[in-house]
This record gives C-alpha cells, sequence and structure tokens, in this order.
C-alpha cells in the first residue's frame, strides 16, 4: 500500500486512538504526579440541630487562591507511586529487615494493600486465564458433535453466562452461595458443617470468586473455539484417521495446533481482562478477603474524601501490569510476523 | 423496584391531598441524595411542584456521584441531600452555596436548628436527626428473662443466653460490612470508650490507643454472635436478617428501624416481638456507644440564580409541615420540620439525643479516616492479625491518604 493511502486509511482510527486512548493516559499520568494543595484550615463556629461548637473546617478563600496560583495542585513527582497506598517502598524496606523468614517476609507484604490486590489478581489471572481455555475448548467440541437441530438452543444456553451483566451474574451467584442461599446449604449439608460459610474464609471466597471468573469468560473462549473449529481442514482429519490416529490423538495433533493462534488471542484477551478484575469483588461484597487494582481504584474514588492522584497512580500501574502480562505473547507474535515477511 | 416506585406514588398522593399550597417553580430541580423512605418522602414532596422538572436520583450509592455531579458548571444536580459527614466533601470542594438570601426570602416557618451555619453562613437545611440504637425482640428477651441491654456488656451477656437456651444460633445483628459500615461501627464504639480520632487540634491519627484495642476487642466479641457471614452485611442485610427471625439484638439506624417490620412477609412473631430502646454505652462509659446523625439539603454554587430559587423552593415543599400530618411519613424519622410529634419509633433517636451522644464529627479529614479504618481493620475481624497491627496499618493508611490530600 502507498503511504499516502495507509495515511488517509489510518486517520480516522488514528485519531480516535489519540482521542481515547492515548490522552487519557497523558491525563491519567500528569494526575499521578501531582496532588491537591496543602490545606488551609481555619477553626469557626459550626452550629447543627444538636449545638453549636468551634470546628474545623477548610478556608474556601485561601484555597481558591492557591488554585488560582498553580491550578495543577502540588508537583509530587513520584511521591504517590511509593507510598504505602501503592508500592510502598520504606514499608517494604522494613519489612524485609524486621521479618526473620521469607514466609514472615510475604505475611508483612501481604500487610500492605498494594500486594494484597497484587496477590489475589496474580492467582486469579494464572488460575482462571487456563481454565476459561480449557473449559471454553471442551463446551465447544461438545456442542459440535451435538445434532444439527439442537445446536442453535444449546448454544444460546452456553452464551447465557457470557450475555448476563458481569455484576449481576456475581449478584446472582453471591445470593446462591450464601449461607441460607441453595448452593451455601447444600455444600453444608453435604459438608455436615452447618456453620461452613464460603463468605467468611478467604480461601473460599478465594474459590468462590474463581469459579465466577471461568463461568463468567469460558462462553467467550467457547464462541471463539466454535467458529474456529468450523474452519477445521476435512482432509486433514480424515488423513489422520486413515492412518490411525484415535480421537485423542486428532485432538492433539491436528485440532488444538490448528486453533493455537485463537488460544493466543483468547489468552491475551482473557489476561487483559483477569488482571483488571473488579465486578466479582464489588458484587460479592468481598473486600476483606480479596482485592485487586481496580478494586483500589473504585476504593479511592468511593469514598467520602475522593483521592484522585492515589486512584490516577493506581491506573497507571495497572496500565504498566497489563503491558508487562501481555508482552510475551505480543514479542511471540511479533517474532511470527517477521518470520513470515 | 415495583415496591419503591409504589411506595413513591402512595406517598405522592398523601402529600397531594395533605399540602394544600402549591408550589410553583420556574426553573430545573435536580435532586440526589440516599435511599432511606425518609428522604424518599422529601423527594416525592419536591417532585409534587409543578412548573418545571424537578428529576431525583435517590441511591445509596449518592455519595460516589454527587460531588463529580456538582462540580460540573452548570451542575447537574441542584440539590444534594447530605448528611454530616458527607457534606464536608461537598464543602472540602466548595461546590454548595451559602443559603441565607434565599432563607430570608422562602425560608418562613423554618426552625432556628434546621440550619446549619458553618462561619456565620447558612450551608444546607436540616430536616431530620438521626441514630443508631437498640432494636431488639422483646418475645426473645421476655423468653431468656432478662431486661433490654442498656450497655454492649449486657448484650454480649444476654446473646450467650440465648444462644445457650437454642432459641437462636448468631443473635446479634451488625452491619459489620467491610468498608464503610465496619468503619461506622468503630467510630460509635471508639467514641463511647472515650477515644477520640485525632489529636486535639491536628489532622494527626489518634487510633492506636488502648481505647482503640479495647474497641477492636468488643466488636470481635459481638461478632462471635453474629451470621458468620458479617463483613458482607449491610444495613440492608442485617434488617433481613432481622426479618426473617434470625436476630435478637442489634444496633440499627433509627432511619431504617423505623419501618423495617413493616415489610412484606415478615413473621407475626417478629412483628410483635420488635421494639426499639436507646444507645447502649461500653466499657462503663457514659457517652453512648452511638453518634448522632442530621439529614439536611444544599443548594450547588455552579447552578443560575434562577435555578437555585427553584430548588430552594422545591426543597422546601419537600419538607413542608404539612406532611407531618400524615401517619405513615411521620414514622419514618425523627424529623426536626414545625409540626412533627414524635412517634414510638422515635424513642431510639430522642434517647440518643437525651444521652449526651456525640454528632459524627464534620472534620475535612474524618472521610480519609472513615475510608482507612473500613479497609485495614478486616484483617483483625477475620481473625488473621493483632488489634494493635489493626490499629497501626488504619492510622498509616490515613496518614498516607491525609498527606497526598495535603492535611498532613
Amino acid at each position: 500500500m502507498k503511504h499516502r493511502t495507509f495515511f488517509w486509511f489510518f486517520l480516522p482510527t488514528g485519531l480516535a486512538m489519540l482521542l481515547f486512548i492515548a490522552m487519557p493516559i497523558v491525563s491519567v499520568v500528569t494526575q499521578s504526579l501531582f496532588t491537591p494543595h496543602e490545606a488551609v484550615l481555619v477553626t469557626v463556629e459550626t452550629c447543627t440541630p444538636f449545638s453549636c461548637a468551634q470546628e474545623t473546617t477548610i478556608d474556601q478563600e485561601a484555597t481558591a487562591a492557591l488554585r488560582e496560583q498553580s491550578p495543577m495542585g502540588r508537583f509530587v513527582g513520584f511521591d504517590i507511586y511509593t507510598d504505602r497506598g501503592h508500592l510502598a517502598f520504606s514499608e517494604v524496606a522494613q519489612a524485609w529487615h524486621s521479618s526473620d523468614s521469607f514466609g514472615e517476609f510475604l505475611k508483612q507484604l501481604n500487610n500492605l494493600p498494594f500486594y494484597r490486590a497484587m496477590g489475589f489478581t496474580i492467582v486469579f489471572v494464572f488460575v482462571v486465564t487456563p481454565l476459561v481455555i480449557a473449559m471454553g475448548l471442551l463446551i465447544a467440541l461438545a456442542v459440535n458433535t451435538v445434532n444439527a437441530r439442537l445446536k442453535g438452543i444449546v448454544i444460546f444456553f452456553s452464551l447465557l453466562p457470557f450475555v448476563i451483566t458481569p455484576l449481576i451474574g456475581a449478584l446472582v451467584l453471591f445470593w446462591m452461595i450464601d449461607s441460607r442461599g441453595i448452593i451455601g446449604t447444600a455444600l453444608q449439608w453435604m459438608a455436615g458443617d452447618p456453620s461452613l460459610s464460603l463468605k467468611a474464609s478467604t480461601g473460599l471466597m478465594w474459590i468462590s470468586l474463581m469459579i465466577y471468573g471461568v463461568w463468567h469468560a469460558a462462553p467467550f473462549a467457547f464462541v471463539i473455539f466454535y467458529a474456529g473449529l468450523q474452519t477445521l481442514p476435512m482432509d486433514q482429519i480424515e488423513a489422520a484417521q486413515i492412518d490411525g490416529a484415535s480421537r485423542l490423538q486428532r485432538l492433539r495433533y491436528v485440532i488444538i495446533p490448528h486453533l493455537m493462534p485463537l488460544v493466543t488471542f483468547v489468552a491475551l484477551i482473557q489476561l487483559m481482562d483477569n488482571f483488571r478484575v473488579f465486578e466479582p469483588i464489588v458484587g460479592f461484597n468481598a473486600s476483606a478477603h480479596a482485592t485487586s487494582l481496580s478494586w483500589a481504584i473504585f476504593n479511592d474514588l468511593g469514598g467520602e474524601t475522593r483521592q484522585l492522584s492515589s486512584a490516577a497512580a493506581t491506573s497507571v500501574i495497572t496500565i504498566l501490569g497489563v503491558a508487562l502480562l501481555l508482552s510475551p505473547v505480543l514479542v511471540r507474535t511479533w517474532r511470527d510476523y517477521k518470520g513470515k515477511v | 423496584m415495583f415496591l419503591k416506585k409504589f411506595a413513591i406514588a402512595g406517598a405522592m398522593a398523601a402529600l397531594m391531598s395533605t399540602s394544600a399550597l402549591a408550589c410553583e417553580i420556574s426553573a430545573r430541580v435536580s435532586i440526589v441524595g440516599n435511599e432511606f423512605p425518609a428522604i424518599q418522602s422529601v423527594g416525592a414532596g419536591a417532585q409534587a411542584c409543578t412548573g418545571a422538572e424537578v428529576k431525583t436520583n435517590l441511591t445509596a450509592d449518592h455519595q460516589k456521584i454527587n460531588l463529580p455531579g456538582m462540580q460540573g458548571n452548570p451542575a447537574e444536580y441542584t440539590s444534594a441531600i447530605i448528611a454530616n459527614s458527607s457534606i464536608v466533601a461537598l464543602m472540602n470542594e466548595d461546590v454548595i452555596r451559602p443559603l441565607d438570601d434565599l432563607v430570608a426570602k422562602h425560608g418562613q416557618g423554618l426552625k432556628k436548628n434546621q440550619l446549619i451555619t458553618i462561619d456565620g453562613k447558612i450551608m444546607a437545611v436540616a430536616f431530620m436527626a438521626n441514630a443508631q440504637h437498640l432494636v431488639y425482640r422483646a418475645d426473645v428477651l421476655e423468653k431468656i428473662g432478662v431486661q433490654p441491654p442498656k450497655t454492649y456488656e449486657e448484650m454480649l451477656a444476654a446473646a450467650k443466653m440465648i444462644r445457650e437456651q437454642g432459641i437462636m444460633e448468631n443473635p446479634v445483628g451488625g452491619a459489620y460490612a467491610a468498608g464503610w459500615n465496619l468503619a461506622e461501627e468503630f467510630v460509635n464504639m471508639y467514641l463511647g470508650m472515650g477515644g477520640s480520632h485525632f489529636k486535639p487540634g491536628s489532622a494527626e491519627p489518634n487510633i492506636n490507643t488502648e481505647a482503640g484495642i479495647k474497641t477492636l476487642e468488643m466488636m470481635k466479641a459481638l461478632s462471635d454472635y453474629m451470621n458468620p457471614d458479617f463483613l458482607t452485611h449491610d444495613s440492608n442485610a442485617t434488617n433481613a436478617e432481622f426479618r426473617a427471625g434470625n436476630v435478637a439484638l442489634m444496633n440499627m439506624w433509627g432511619s431504617r428501624a423505623a419501618t423495617l417490620v413493616s415489610a412484606d412477609g415478615v413473621a407475626q412473631e417478629v412483628v410483635d416481638g420488635f421494639a426499639i430502646d436507646g444507645p447502649m454505652t461500653v466499657g462503663g462509659g457514659s457517652i453512648p456507644a452511638s453518634t448522632l446523625w442530621w439529614d439536611g439539603w444544599t443548594v450547588a454554587k455552579n447552578i443560575s440564580d434562577e435555578e437555585a430559587e427553584a430548588t430552594f423552593i422545591a426543597m422546601m415543599n419537600g419538607i413542608s409541615p404539612a406532611m407531618m400530618a400524615n401517619e405513615e411519613i411521620r414514622t419514618q424519622a425523627v424529623w426536626l420540620i414545625d409540626g412533627y410529634q414524635p412517634t414510638d419509633a422515635a424513642k431510639g433517636v430522642f434517647a440518643a439525643a437525651g444521652m449526651n451522644t456525640i454528632p459524627y464529627p464534620m472534620l475535612p479529614y474524618m472521610g480519609l479516616m472513615h475510608t482507612a479504618l473500613g479497609n485495614e481493620l478486616v484483617d483483625f475481624m477475620k481473625g488473621d492479625e493483632s488489634a494493635e497491627q489493626a490499629l497501626k496499618d488504619a492510622e498509616a493508611a490515613y496518614i498516607a491518604a491525609a498527606k497526598e490530600k495535603g492535611f498532613l
């Protein structure tokens, strides 16, 4: 393609990317480097229905003057990134020096909000992603063998978990696993322990969240793989059959290699999605047991006093995390591409 | 959803019939606020105005959206219904206007104690008082032969008897959901223990104290008698437990207690046994382990004067004394509105005020403390760390946040 043609083809996409991807990133990076001004506090008489008292409040005029002077706030560099709410450099160093064993160090690390969130996020990503791929493939293979008349309806029902709004799906499951819900009660009966509660134990809550993650995303993998299965080269399958390949061998040596580019694609999307795990934590009210970076951003913005700089710093860290996570896959794709050229 | 709409429609119909005064406005009004019954009535009253559109957005997530919705110019919301905790966020960002001129022009009938005055300027109009206090099952306490508890220690003793006699497995209810609710219970209990969240005259935290440790120990002891899922139970879930007859003793908001057993499908024994008493004290203190609250409305700064005036008129109609003639509305809250005759449901909040309960602090940095407590105390409540460590963590989290916001 000529450079000129390419330019005009790319221009609309390029503009949209600039507007909706590049500029927000620039904005969020900037916000993470600045914090609000030092608060100017005054003590004034405050009267409420109960009493009048001297209370501390913010001096609006002085604050307005400060904002006028430097509208961006205070430049603090990477201070927010290194404070306790984020990478917590000094707290980590202190934990390293004060702990006798590596286990003790990890325990202290887990006490810091960022590392606790990362701990859950990483486990979630690396448990849910492979399970989603495996489940998706299994469902796709199963549906592919279903009688053509039933296929439509089976596909529809297999897709349902993905169609449901994530938060609603999480809430449905949340009430089912409640100790008075249908699954919760069934588990209590099976375990013979009437005090068993999925929501009260960190381990069980993690498992519930991961089951939700797989339940919700498996249909996505299924659709992709099912589409891939429709393009299977029948001559290769038949050749393999004539050569005496068993069902399992055909799957292992013909079908999976054929679907491999799709597996990469699903893995890429799922790594990205699962790293941003958020809805189930809110839906399950699980913040006592599991947090993630996205949840931390939500929490910073949801308190009575919003912490924009802190939320911005966590957002930048999330972007870097996604980039890091995707880099091996991206590098591989790039190599494949170069190999072909 | 249907029921809620139905209730609003009912309140509207009641208002239409009782408010003889017509309410005419000439500019848009848009209200954001919490969703409990009393606020639904205020919203419905404002919507009874004619002449221009009155929109309401009443949701439990109001505090997440009111500030962004008022920072624009013009602001999306012309009025935010707030409480003494949430007005601080709006004051910190300077998005609400002084109401002195509007009160002079349209505020006839407001009582002096309804005017929230900060540095001589009226910043909000309060319409109800609120506090958490004891809600219990009189029939269950009668069965074990004890009086309604006056202290948390007595509550524990009663809970133990109820469990041991096999009446209920988890007789104590509490809105201990991780986050805002858990922090609120700490704030209550800590004040009851005689603690103070900040060092005098500064934004330095002061919770890692002996009173703080005793507070957490009491909360932990109470949680042993709660549904094991207590860290996921907010006020709504706690009320559901009470309605289902699983809970006999709980510390609950006056604004929610009043209508607690009027929901559909509550068992008759729960309806009959339902009773309210004042807040409890703790650790031998005389000040209740609770906080006093007021709810009121504000008018946005970034709107035209016409819109501000229309908003003021509509909100005044939402808190009109005529509403006090409606029995259903009257029970919904402890109204500060002229002509309010207390109902039995108001007993708890009145007792709280009479016992010198401390109002929830209106400090600019209290919100950060609340958030830090809500996140950092869960490890202790789960039994994963010591009380000292949890309080140390909460202080550290607060300090990081307060530094960012320029308070330290």
